[in-house]
């Protein structure tokens, strides 16, 4: 397969370091709010990892602004390139907003913002009761959203790998 | 591995016209397969275990046994606002290397309260005092606890607190928890009857000021050395201990206690000594029922001066979540299965009130600076 096809080594990387931080980080969330006895040791995992994920998203955006991506096979019909380029520019706003969005609840709730032993960041935003909540929420509605983006794009990727076969997958294969 | 030929733009089935067996096996792999990581997730969300010992259920369980008061903490829903600064004299250091152990003044906000969900519950002389305490470190780390004035914890586990508080639910007939069904509860639980003489033996002082405030669940203490040790901690008061007794007059106001330390912080400022007691090998970390031999290593960390009271709605304490595992570097949770479990469900009710209507505190009265 000629280089052209496929995307570069760097983005590759991203993608699927990214891929395994934001599934691990999916079943975290919603796995630490419904246990007692793992919420510690998991929130204790959830916020460096979300402060990562919201590090790599930004170099990944630029990468990706830098490099354009391999093109789509000719015959790809018109609807399903929307649904990716729609799904793809979904992802990226969430990888964003979501870790923002984290960040900017704990300021308002007066948490302290802990990643790793001292290390903690600043608050973003003012402490307030009804802007803690809103946040809140709003954290678990994108989550749910982007635990359905993903299982859109996994779908997706699995059909061009299997059935369409049309190089789409290997064009971002490991 | 053979791929296709990207620029022919003939031989990708888009459309799924073709129908042939490979097509359908795939298809159905490809289905079982999304449908597996959905059932993870649903699995990992908890809806696959009803069993499961969620945050809700602990909400919900303070809901069913005080009702619903909008924008109240679900436990220790009475309470005022107080603040000052911690005075540490050095000696922490040696067993934590936590910022607030260094010789000098760390600031402190913090709040007492009583037990239960009802904000508007009256004082009584068998009511535990609570006392949550928020230290902003120099460097922007922050350590808070919540503490209450029992020798010991009553239950072990979180399954035990539950158990207990649904227990204790008032029977719709009689307006009092139903005897047979606690009696069943401590049959259940012998460490939980034993946890309950412990705390009898000890009887309640006569208002906030001067009690004494356990964490009662042990910590991992580390020092710069590296040097690790289980520690449990308590705020002992200067003002000297008297026994509950309240005159005719205070048992007329339904805040008696809340309006003595009122008055009580008004003479000036009231202090307690962080004792830090040391476990020695084989003393139990992950059960705060047991507690640790008398003659345990003790050291006083410095001295807690609380200088101003406020009511909830003027403080800083009603929108804070007194979250027992936000702690610096140098103090680390233990085994004790209380501390997630206390964590994840401050939280959830954090949540859940920060987002209500707030109405005022039972105990309202003009700021002590």
């Amino acid at each position: 397969m000629s280089s052209t096809t496929r995307f570069t080594p760097l983005s590759r990387i991203l993608h699927w370091l990214m891929a395994i931080m934001v599934i691990a980080m999916l079943f975290i969330g919603i796995g630490m709010v419904s246990s007692v006895a793992d919420y510690h040791w998991l929130l204790s995992v959830h916020r460096p990892l979300g402060i990562s994920i919201l590090v790599l998203v930004a170099i990944r955006l630029i990468n990706r602004l830098v490099h354009r991506p391999p093109p789509l096979p000719r015959d790809m019909p018109a609807w399903q390139r929307a649904a990716g380029e729609g799904s793809h520019i979904l992802l990226y706003i969430l990888l964003f907003l979501i870790p923002l969005v984290g960040w900017g609840m704990l300021s308002a709730g007066d948490y302290p913002i802990q990643l790793y032993g001292a290390l903690h960041l600043p608050h973003i935003l003012p402490h307030s009761a009804p802007l803690y909540s809103v946040l809140r929420r709003t954290h678990t509605v994108l989550a749910f959203i982007l635990f359905a983006t993903f299982i859109v794009h996994f779908s997706a990727a699995l059909m061009h790998a299997l059935v369409y076969r049309d190089g789409v997958f290997q064009s971002m294969a490991p | 591995m053979p791929t296709t030929n990207d620029h022919d733009p003939r031989s990708h089935d888009y459309s799924l016209s073709r129908h042939d067996d490979r097509t359908l096996v795939r298809l159905g792999v490809i289905g079982l397969v999304v449908l597996c990581v959905i059932a993870l997730f649903a699995w990992a969300a908890g809806y696959l275990s009803p069993g499961r010992l969620t945050p809700a259920r602990f909400t919900e369980a303070f809901r069913q046994v005080n009702g619903f008061h909008s924008g109240f903490r679900r436990n220790h829903a009475k309470g005022v606002c107080v603040s000052g600064y911690f005075d540490s004299n050095g000696q922490g250091m040696t067993l934590s290397r936590a910022g607030v152990f260094r010789p000098g003044e760390t600031p402190v906000f913090g709040r007492f309260s009583l037990p239960g969900g009802n904000p508007y519950v009256a004082d009584t002389p068998k009511t535990v005092r609570g006392m949550a305490l928020n230290f902003s470190l120099a460097d922007g780390e922050v350590w808070r606890t919540a503490m209450v004035d029992i020798a010991v914890f009553a239950v072990r586990t979180p399954r035990e607190f539950l158990e207990q508080l649904l227990a204790s639910r008032a029977d719709p007939r009689t307006g009092k928890p139903d005897p047979t069904r606690l009696a069943a509860f401590l049959d259940k639980y012998p460490e939980v009857a034993r946890a309950l003489h412990v705390i009898a033996a000890h009887p309640f002082s006569s208002g906030f000021a001067n009690a004494t405030y356990n964490g009662l669940d042990a910590f991992r203490f580390t020092n710069a050395a590296g040097d690790s040790h289980a520690v449990r901690w308590s705020f002992v008061p200067e003002d000297a201990f008297a026994p509950d007794s309240p005159t005719a007059a205070q048992r007329q106001d339904r805040n008696y206690l809340f309006d003595a330390l009122i008055a009580r912080a008004k003479l000036g400022a009231i202090r307690w000594h962080l004792i830090l007691t040391v476990a020695s090998q084989g003393d139990p970390t992950n059960d705060a029922t047991l507690p640790w031999p008398a003659n345990s290593a003790r050291v006083d960390a410095g001295t807690l001066v609380l200088n101003s009271v406020q009511d909830e709605a003027d403080g800083r304490c009603r929108d804070v979540n007194f979250d027992p595992l936000i702690l610096p570097a140098g103090i680390a949770p233990s085994d004790d299965p209380m501390l997630s479990a206390r964590s994840a469900v401050y939280s959830r009710d954090f949540t859940l009130r920060e987002g209500e209507a707030k109405r005022p505190s039972a105990v309202q009265f003009a700021a002590v600076r």
